[in-house]
């Protein structure tokens, strides 16, 4: 098979599983799920320094030569989304950033239209911006305009690890947008992501998933394997679907013939 | 002489500069991202930086996140 790059700001990757770093009971995990899974690239969040614990730093946790793709959680509004993407880029990590902009609290929804408005001021400043989102196409659409590098649809509510709810959505996104899709949160198990990418899905980024299994590192390996699978299904391209069986085996040749 | 350090008051002494005000709290100034009055201060100016009475700063890091 010819080698299957995934490029995106620049990067080439050859994985394209993306990993995050939240929700770990112990962070000293991380290098050996980012070496199991193969993730390239890793979220993190930006948070005030808390003044009265000495909780250890993520970073000393994170491989060296992973992409950081910091979020911008806690952001309600788009202004919000930019303070905090120009402050994470100010951390000197690189310019990607993950668009959250999020004001309901149950089901942790994305703000399509302030989502938007923060990818198109970002992405003029120069970002590599790849916006949560809902699966809609509309608001796919206005983010490709903004100049967003990806679309990064929702499966389930984040952290739900109820799989691909929004599948007909997504595959929708797939045919339609041009810019890479990447089927974000929700996604509990590895024969999920292997159906995103089967179906076309660009990459996959997961978190609880990995992060919550109660042996991370396999969990990561296995999310690394699925994504592949799928994503090598995608290429071959399935055989066509019947409503009646198709002999696998000859017709002819039985031994009662005659 | 106060400020708002995260959010919360804190008395510092009159002169103190971003970096020393970093220091005497155990925080490695290469890991904290920094905001005055909702500005972005650059670690390479830490040192030069002088808190003056009322200022808000934020000191932000990264932490593990989806």
């Amino acid at each position: 098979m010819i080698d299957d790059i995934f490029e995106i700001g620049g990067l080439k990757l050859a994985s394209r599983l993306f990993t995050g770093t939240g929700k770990y009971a112990d962070d000293s995990v991380i290098p050996d799920v980012c070496q199991a899974s193969g993730s390239q690239v890793v979220t993190v969040a930006l948070r005030r320094v808390d003044m009265e614990s000495d909780a250890g730093n993520v970073m000393d946790f994170i491989p060296k030569h992973m992409q950081l793709l910091p979020n911008t959680s806690g952001a309600r509004t788009a202004d919000e989304a930019v303070r905090i993407a120009r402050l994470a880029k100010a951390m000197g990590c690189g310019d990607w950033i993950k668009i959250e902009v999020i004001s309901d609290s149950k089901y942790l929804l994305p703000d399509g239209y302030e989502t938007a408005r923060a990818t198109e001021i970002l992405a003029k400043e120069g970002f590599v911006v790849l916006p949560y989102v809902n699966a809609d196409l509309y608001v796919a659409r206005s983010l490709v305009d903004a100049g967003a590098a990806a679309v990064m649809p929702l499966g389930a509510p984040i952290g739900s690890n109820r799989g691909l709810k929004t599948k007909e959505m997504i595959r929708i996104l797939i045919d339609e947008i041009g810019i890479p899709v990447i089927v974000d949160a929700g996604i509990g198990n590895p024969s999920e992501a292997c159906e995103a990418m089967e179906m076309g899905a660009d990459a996959c980024l997961v978190n609880t998933a990995i992060a919550t299994s109660s042996d991370p590192v396999l969990m990561g390996r296995a999310f690394g394997r699925a994504v592949k699978a799928g994503r090598e299904a995608y290429l071959a391209g399935a055989g066509a679907r019947q409503m009646q069986a198709v002999a696998s085996s000859p017709l002819t040749g039985f031994l009662s013939e005659g | 002489m106060e400020i708002v350090l995260n959010g919360k008051n804190l008395d510092i002494i009159e002169g103190i500069t971003l970096l020393e005000l970093l220091k005497s709290r155990d925080i490695l100034p290469e890991t904290v991202v920094v905001e005055l009055n909702k500005e972005i201060v650059h670690s390479n100016v830490f040192s030069d930086t002088i808190l003056n009475d009322g200022d808000h700063l934020e000191v932000l890091r990264f932490v593990g996140g989806g």
